[in-house]
């Protein structure tokens, strides 16, 4: 029993960080996106684009920093064709939605066998992210928090500016104010001259945007190359973290680390076998932990109550 | 009183026409609006009303006329265009967004402050001097959804005044208020007027068109049917001009003695709504037949899940229900309904009917699984059709045949569907929720007459209606409905709309 609270330690903390930071990316991304109105169920799709981007562009160029912008821009681009979808073509978002998934599954092993002559896993890049840790001075020196705030890799870092930078977006900017009214009430929102359409293309693609940032860490921070079904599912829990966390940017974060800390602990058992059970059994711990959190928590959250509900301005010039 | 100048036009509509794909909604309408004064539009639902003040708003374009604004003619391509030349617009159905701030539904679109950071200090400031100055107090941090809706519709005032309107568009402003809030509402229209704000009305209220309007423009069928100087007008001339014909305006209702014991009892009943709180907290009530008990209150305060419990449609915390002397707390919908228990329930498009499926399916909904409905396991589908058309007819429903959806009927033949559907089974107990909803004044005539003969062939009937005019017109008994209780009980002919008004209100006498 006491090798089974050893695991309890700075280390399961930081491990917690470095798993939760693509459930958080892409969930904090999700939250902005349901508020402008839109469902989205693409995050998986969204970060398969995008760990595969960063690897193709890391491994042409050589550089890792063009590589986190390649598969940002390829997250972005892909979640264009959901705001194309739903907003402009009034498709309903769940469809939508699926659709994207389906096609990033599609689209990356054509790809894969085009540029490295197989599926699987791609050759690996010259250098990636990982490789940039570094500690900020001070305070990489706080016991317990240090490490797992402030000795990380460059990925995790913009995460905590993106949690941040979202709250304020939200709450104090004139955009976002209107985003917020474009999934509550988008007729009051058209009504006054605000296009409706316009915030969420905009909920979308920032969604997208987010997701291309989770699928890079995935591929060229957490890893040197792009593997088929290294999302492993992580965009599907992030959907869960943003309904857990009742659609907002904070909630979404604090059930990502939730999430993150039960993979680590399982990750644990599994190699450190402290119990004297099969450890295989604590595979589906994650997993088990998002249906109980979804489960318990879903009733109480109110998602934007236009969320997912077309919006179509009726002006017919007949 | 009005402080204004003379009589200058600063809007005009001239020759309006709107065709949309099917229907001509508007036809050569033309109407003029004073500085300082307020007019109002009158017509039946589907006179053309709100089409025409959509297109004076910007949501829609005119298929011909023009629209002169302040000796300028104006073309507006949406309501920013609209907002920006000094209109603004209350809509029946409010443009608040409920999880914001009164602040931040005030500002919304044209926020104060720089770099796209909304400055929310000056931003409350300026809601508080606003609110102020016309007098329509109301607290710049407080959440919409906690306001009651006379308050919201203050939000939805200032929020147009705050973008500088002048002229002021007010569609069916008292449909959802209390009668106390309508006095207030009132109140604040003549400041609003004296402070030089034009305002147009939209409404089919003819009292409203009475208390408020200097002049009154009646529409019917989308074309103008004429200008009436309001103070020169009597209330049956305008209803005869809005629906084209004699209508009697309050329901003629003959006393009766009601006696006996009562059919339906409900005893200290408890219903929790989703939040978990009590919507229904200790409620007690009778019915007797031949007699009409309506339900007063305000939207929220019970009304809904009164209507499910009696039909069994939720869960019963603690009480009893009584019919017939027998309790029937414990049975189904279907065995309520089958002891010739009917019900009109409130919303017709999503409990009354299956707007997709044809009348005739419609018309025997709920008991299509009876003799003589069925053959076996096959629906008897000569016997329906000639029950329906049966119904069609005796029931005055105008429709091309009973084998078109029910969606494609308008509201009033709809509600005839589901009344015919009631009202043929010969219930002995009938629950009607706000059976004339959005219907027009010869539909509302003909529902009202219909409930009136099945109070007259004995029948004990439960009225809620959002409506008070209604109540008071059909009920033999009043009782007023708040936060779950029954506060009060009245007696049509020895009360006031006032007095009930209050005591719906949760107010209480000394």
């Amino acid at each position: 029993m006491e090798a089974f609270f050893a695991i309890f330690n700075t280390d399961l903390l930081v491990a917690t960080i470095r798993l939760s930071t693509p459930i958080t990316l892409a969930a904090v991304g999700a939250t902005i996106c349901e508020k402008s109105g839109i469902v989205n169920i693409a995050m998986e799709g969204m970060m398969i684009m995008g760990a595969f981007f960063a690897v193709i562009i890391a491994y042409y160029t050589g550089n890792p920093w063009l590589g986190l912008v390649g598969g940002v821009a390829a997250g972005g681009i892909f979640s264009l064709v959901h705001a194309v979808a739903t907003v402009t073509f009034h498709l309903d978002h769940v469809v939508s939605g699926a659709v994207l998934n389906i096609l990033s599954f599609g689209i990356v092993r054509y790809l894969m066998v085009l540029f490295f002559g197989h599926p699987g896993t791609t050759d690996p890049i010259p250098v990636g992210l990982g490789g940039y840790q570094f500690a900020i001075p001070g305070l990489s020196k706080i016991p317990v928090l240090g490490p797992m705030f402030f000795n990380q890799t460059p990925i995790i870092y913009m995460s905590f500016i993106l949690i941040v930078g979202a709250l304020f977006f939200l709450k104090k900017t004139k955009v976002g104010l209107h985003l917020r009214a474009a999934g509550e009430h988008p007729l009051a929102l058209e009504t006054i001259g605000v296009s409706v359409y316009k915030m969420r293309y905009l909920g979308v693609v920032i969604s997208g945007l987010f997701s291309g940032l989770a699928g890079a860490y995935l591929s060229i921070e957490n890893a040197v190359s792009f593997t088929e079904g290294m999302s492993n599912g992580r965009g599907f829990i992030a959907l869960a973290a943003m309904i857990s966390g009742g659609w907002t940017a904070l909630g979404s974060f604090a059930a990502a680390l939730f999430f993150g800390f039960a993979d680590a602990f399982q990750i644990r058992m599994q190699i450190f076998k402290v119990l004297p059970i099969p450890a295989e059994i604590f595979i589906i711990f994650p997993y088990i932990a998002t249906v109980i959190a979804v489960a318990g928590l879903v009733k109480k959250s109110r998602p934007p109550r236009a969320d997912g509900i077309d919006f179509m301005i009726e002006r017919e010039d007949g | 009183m009005s402080t204004v100048k003379e009589d200058r036009i600063v809007l005009e509509m001239q020759h309006i026409s709107k065709q949309f794909p099917n229907v001509l909604a508007n036809e050569d309408v033309s109407i003029q609006l004073k500085e300082g004064e307020i007019i109002s539009l009158l017509g039946e639902n589907g006179a053309g009303k709100s089409t025409l003040m959509n297109v004076l708003y910007g949501l829609y374009r005119p298929s011909a006329g023009k629209i002169i604004l302040n000796d300028e003619e104006v073309e507006f391509s949406s309501p920013k265009d609209a907002i920006e030349k000094g209109l603004g617009m209350v809509h029946q159905h409010f443009m608040l967004v409920d999880n914001l701030s009164v602040t931040e539904n005030i500002i919304l679109g044209s926020e104060p402050g720089k770099a796209g950071i909304i400055d929310y200090k000056s931003a409350r400031k300026e809601v508080a001097e606003l609110s102020e100055k016309y007098h329509l107090e109301v607290e710049p941090d407080a959440i919409i959804e906690s306001l009651s809706v006379g308050l919201q519709q203050r939000v939805e005032i200032l929020k147009a005044l705050y973008r500088k309107a002048r002229i002021l568009i007010l569609d069916e402003p008292t449909a959802v208020l209390t009668p106390h809030e309508v006095d207030q509402l009132f109140l604040v229209i003549k400041k609003l007027r004296d402070s030089g704000v034009s305002m147009i009305i939209i409404t089919h209220k003819l009292e409203e068109v009475k208390a408020i309007s200097d002049r009154v423009y009646i529409l019917r069928r989308g074309k103008c049917e004429g200008l009436r100087n309001t103070k020169d007008v009597t209330k049956e001339d305008l209803a005869n001009l809005m629906v084209g014909r004699e209508v009697v305006l309050t329901v003629h209702k003959e006393k009766k003695e009601v006696t006996g014991d009562s059919i339906f009892n409900l005893e200290n009943v408890i219903v929790k709504n989703e939040k978990g709180i009590n919507a229904l907290d200790g409620l007690s009530l009778n019915v007797r037949p031949g007699e009409i008990v309506g339900i007063a209150g305000v939207d929220g305060n019970g009304q809904t899940e009164l209507a499910e419990v009696l039909m069994g449609l939720c869960k019963l915390e603690s009480g009893r229900i009584y019919y017939k002397g027998e309790d029937i707390s414990e049975l189904t919908t279907k065995q309520r309904r089958n002891k010739s228990i009917s019900n009109v329930p409130a919303d017709r498009h999503r409990f009354g009917l299956i707007l997709p499926m044809t009348i005739s399916e419609n018309m025997v909904l709920g008991f299509h699984d009876e003799k003589p409905y069925v053959h076996g396991i096959n629906l008897a589908l000569d016997v329906i059709h000639n029950y329906s058309e049966k119904m069609v007819k005796d029931f005055d429903i105008r429709t091309p045949g009973v084998d078109i959806p029910a969606g494609n009927l308008s509201g009033g033949n709809q509600q005839k569907v589901i009344l015919a559907r009631e009202f043929s089974r010969n219930p002995d107990f009938l629950l009607v929720a706000q059976p004339t909803r959005g219907l027009d004044v010869g539909a509302i005539e003909y529902i009202h007459s219909q409930i009136l003969k099945m109070r007259d062939r004995n029948v004990g009937i439960l009225l809620i209606s959002l409506e008070l005019e209604e109540i008071f017109s059909l009920s033999d008994r009043i009782l007023v409905l708040y936060e779950g209780k029954i506060v009060k009980e009245f007696v049509p002919e020895e009360t006031t709309d006032k007095e009930v008004g209050f005591y719906m209100t949760g107010g209480k006498k000394e």
